[in-house]
């Protein structure tokens, strides 16, 4: 049956994934929401919260405002908020009771940007998706808000998207890759948004090319592409062959560039080998197998793949190229379907909480994600930019 | 009037001091924060309770995802399991089918089945009215031999009528029987801990002819079903008291209510009223107050003028234990609680400490998250909250007073401070860990 999970994890939810792409940013990110996910969120999905004072707050929404459809309690309350904390933006995430009562999260939005001059967005989730869309929405919302129109490109540049702990920790992996890059010429102009530097992130239109290193990066890639004409290429550069792989690709970026790491096409054979979690990550992690051990690996997205697309099985896919899915592989968010796709593997390398679906005869590789089992393997993951 | 370092230090002024503070409204109301404190037990570690169970719950992803970590880092992911409600059961109107055929199919795949399944609905299906007696009815004629309860994860009703925590202490009760056949035994109630064999609660009741039980100490479904057969249910915590009515009730059992206090008076009082119901007499009895008094004295001395201070998840009875530390002389500088219920008790200490320079806090006021945790002295904090923000190691780290009760609680509570005085703990590694006192993972 479709919708449950007997022996399994469940992704991080698209509520957390606005404060987690927003955390460093300078801003109020707020869920309302009676509970709870405030707690999910700063346990499980947020390893920066102890120290920090990024503004992450729930509304506290109770039966009560629920029912008479008090907006204006949670507009009061967040201008008083704003007032005392002067965020420099703010953003609301929505979840399941406010989708249930009809409650207008842009407009409240509009209200709260009119009475206190500070950017706010509206940022329609409804805690039913995984974090892919709401941090998608998050960074998208930021870059329309921040990004700095009229400015001239910088040749051999980039933006590394998508970048949030959900889905490489905080190991020093994004670090790696933007090191990596400049010790090879190509200028960083910013990362959205895991150890990043605002005013970079504010001239994010200088780049000549953009690098999509998770799904949650897909959109605001999209943006920045009908913004500035910025094309974007998908992938995370694991290994000696991919990172040379990259730079090349980055050095002739056009709309027409194949991806760097979604070209495994007709050599795919199917040996059994799967890979399940984040698209683009996983799909990176697929073509340094082919690149090191000429094995190929079909992987399985069990979240949203980032574009507009939702859906649960996605059969011929019909993606463009620079987005990491092939036709072999699978975008599967279910524990029975996923069980029922991988019951001949010989090997699965995912997330430990996998191992129970997993056949008992197929080898099994822990992949350690923050986005699926939280915290509990945190000190196992590994930054794969600087050891593979 | 003296003020915290940080508040000179251009943080907001969000404390009250003694004389400020109004039981009734302490603070405002707004946005709230959520600190990194987890140790308190939240319903997934409580609903482990009953032994041989499976927990279901069905909500949406983003409430699924805090539960079912809960469960991996306390090693239970096995007897856990989701369903996940998505937008077009929403639509749909299908929740009750998603609920049982999501449940039958758990179980279906389950190799052990369990003997009892907790089912955990939402705020959601309190809003779209799930018919919950079909659920039921349903589950329970399609596995007859498994007994099935409903459990709640309804944080909207946290302002409104019983809390998810209330109803998780009545309904961890709520797969018992009925039975005729009463014994000679005492259940204590709606405790996550078991109380200390030392207390005065625990020696009082083993001095009795009554046999104590305590769902803490069941290992067995039959060993949990056993409760039915005592004649009394005694509570302490007052997060139990609706349930613990609402169960004595239902299972004709006699209810004892002896809400815990750190005043002596109080304590003899809630002990003779026990010793009287259960035939103690309570001349004979030993409570040792002199011992644990004498610890406390030993405390002070050894703590001397050092800061302290308080949250309310340490105890429910946190002014209480204020006013006893405060009449022993301790520096009780800073109390960290949301709303307060001992408003008689603050009466008492605004009256007899109105010179002293006490500060309450919010936990979840969203000032708490700018402010400087950093103090300009030593604290010994009393809970985690309190650890956090004061930003100290040295900490008695507890929650809902840890089992503790009477005399006996007093005294291991000074034991607790002298220790927690002179030896450093590692707060940022504790005190995020959840459900303190089970297994964890992490």
């Amino acid at each position: 049956m479709r919708q449950i999970q007997t022996f399994t994890s469940t992704y991080t939810a698209d509520v957390s994934g606005v404060p987690s792409a927003l955390y460093e940013l300078g801003g109020m990110s707020i869920m309302h929401d009676a509970s709870g996910c405030n707690s999910t969120y700063n346990t499980h999905d947020e390893p920066r919260y102890y120290d920090s004072k990024s503004m992450v707050f729930i509304t506290g929404l109770s039966e009560m405002e629920a029912i008479m459809g008090d907006d204006q309690k949670l507009v009061n309350d967040i201008i008083k908020a704003a007032k005392e904390l002067k965020p420099r933006f703010i953003a609301i995430a929505g979840t399941p009771i406010p989708m249930i009562t009809g409650c207008d999260i842009e407009a409240n939005a509009r209200v709260i940007e009119s009475e206190t001059k500070i950017p706010t967005f509206g940022i329609n989730t409804n805690g039913m998706h995984s974090y892919v869309e709401g941090a998608g929405e998050a960074l998208l919302h930021y870059a329309k808000a921040f990004v700095k129109k009229n400015i001239k490109k910088k040749s051999n540049s980039v933006n590394i998207l998508g970048a949030t702990p959900i889905d490489f920790s905080v190991n020093g992996q994004i670090e790696s890759i933007k090191k990596f890059l400049e010790s090879n010429g190509i200028k960083v102009i910013s990362n959205f948004a895991l150890g990043c530097d605002i005013d970079e992130m504010a001239n994010a239109g200088e780049a000549s090319v953009n690098l999509v290193v998770s799904s949650v990066g897909i959109k605001i890639a999209e943006y920045l592409q009908n913004e500035f004409n910025t094309p974007y290429i998908v992938g995370v550069p694991y290994g000696n062959q991919m990172k040379q792989d990259l730079i090349k690709a980055i050095v002739g970026a056009s709309f027409a560039t194949p991806s760097f790491i979604s070209d495994i096409g007709n050599k795919f054979k199917n040996e059994k080998i799967y890979i399940i979690g984040e698209s683009v990550t996983s799909k990176s992690l697929a073509r340094y197998i082919y690149n090191k051990y000429g094995h190929t690996a079909k992987v399985i997205s069990a979240v949203e793949l980032g574009n507009t697309y939702h859906g649960d099985i996605v059969k011929n896919l019909n993606v463009r190229d620079n987005v990491a899915l092939e036709k072999f592989d699978l975008h599967i968010e279910d524990e029975d379907n996923i069980a029922e796709a991988i019951k001949d593997a010989k090997m699965v390398i995912a997330d430990p909480l996998y191992r129970p679906i997993v056949p008992s005869k197929a080898i099994f590789v822990n992949h350690p994600h923050e986005g699926f089992s939280g915290r509990l393997f945190r000190k196992n993951i590994l930054n794969l930019i600087d050891i593979l | 009037m003296l003020r915290s370092v940080s508040e000179e230090h251009g943080n907001i002024a969000i404390g009250k001091s003694l004389k400020e503070i109004n039981a009734d409204a302490p603070f405002d109301t707004g946005l709230e924060y959520g600190c990194p404190a987890r140790g308190t037990w939240n319903i997934v570690h409580t609903g482990f309770l009953v032994p041989e169970c499976h927990e279901v719950f069905v909500c949406a992803a983003n409430c699924l995802r805090g539960v079912v970590l809960t469960a991996a880092e306390m090693g239970t992911i096995g007897q856990f399991s989701t369903v996940t409600i998505k937008e077009n059961n929403v639509l749909d109107g299908n929740m009750e089918e998603l609920l049982i055929d999501g449940v039958t199919s758990i179980i279906k795949k389950l190799k052990k089945k369990p003997r009892a399944i907790l089912v955990y609905t939402s705020c959601i299906h309190h809003f779209m009215a799930l018919d919950l007696d079909l659920c039921y009815k349903t589950l329970r004629k399609r596995f007859p031999k498994i007994k099935f309860t409903d459990c709640y994860m309804n944080p909207i009703m946290r302002k409104s009528g019983m809390t998810p925590d209330e109803l998780m202490r009545r309904q961890l009760y709520s797969l018992i029987d009925k039975t005729d056949k009463k014994d000679n035994g005492i259940n204590i109630f709606g405790n996550n801990y078991a109380t200390d064999e030392s207390s005065d609660l625990v020696r009082l009741i083993r001095s009795s002819k009554y046999k104590l039980r305590d769902i803490t100490y069941c290992r067995t479904f039959d060993e949990y079903e056993e409760m039915g057969k005592s004649r009394f249910n005694i509570a302490y915590l007052g997060v139990a008291k609706k349930g613990l009515y609402d169960i004595s009730n239902k299972l004709d059992q006699e209810a004892i209510f002896i809400p815990i206090s750190y005043d002596p008076n109080t304590i003899k009082s809630y002990l003779k009223t026990l010793a009287d119901t259960i035939n103690v007499d309570i001349n004979k009895f030993d409570f040792k107050e002199d011992e644990a008094l004498t610890k406390l004295k030993e405390a002070k001395k050894v703590i001397g003028n050092t800061a302290i201070a308080i949250d309310y998840t340490f105890t429910p009875a946190t002014l209480s234990l204020a006013k006893l530390l405060l009449d022993y002389d301790f520096n009780v500088k800073k109390i960290y609680i949301d709303s307060i219920g001992e408003k008689d008790i603050l009466d008492e200490i605004k009256k007899k400490y109105s010179d002293r320079d006490i500060m309450f806090y919010p936990t979840v006021n969203v000032a708490m998250r700018k402010n400087d945790r950093e103090q300009s002295e030593k604290y010994l904090a009393l809970g985690q909250k309190a650890a956090y923000f004061t930003d100290t190691n040295y900490f008695v780290n507890e929650v809902e007073c840890g089992g503790h009760y009477g005399f006996d609680g007093i005294k291991r509570l000074a034991e607790n401070m002298i220790e927690a005085n002179s030896k450093e703990k590692d707060a940022s590694i504790l005190i995020q860990k959840k459900g303190l006192g089970c297994n964890c993972l992490l």
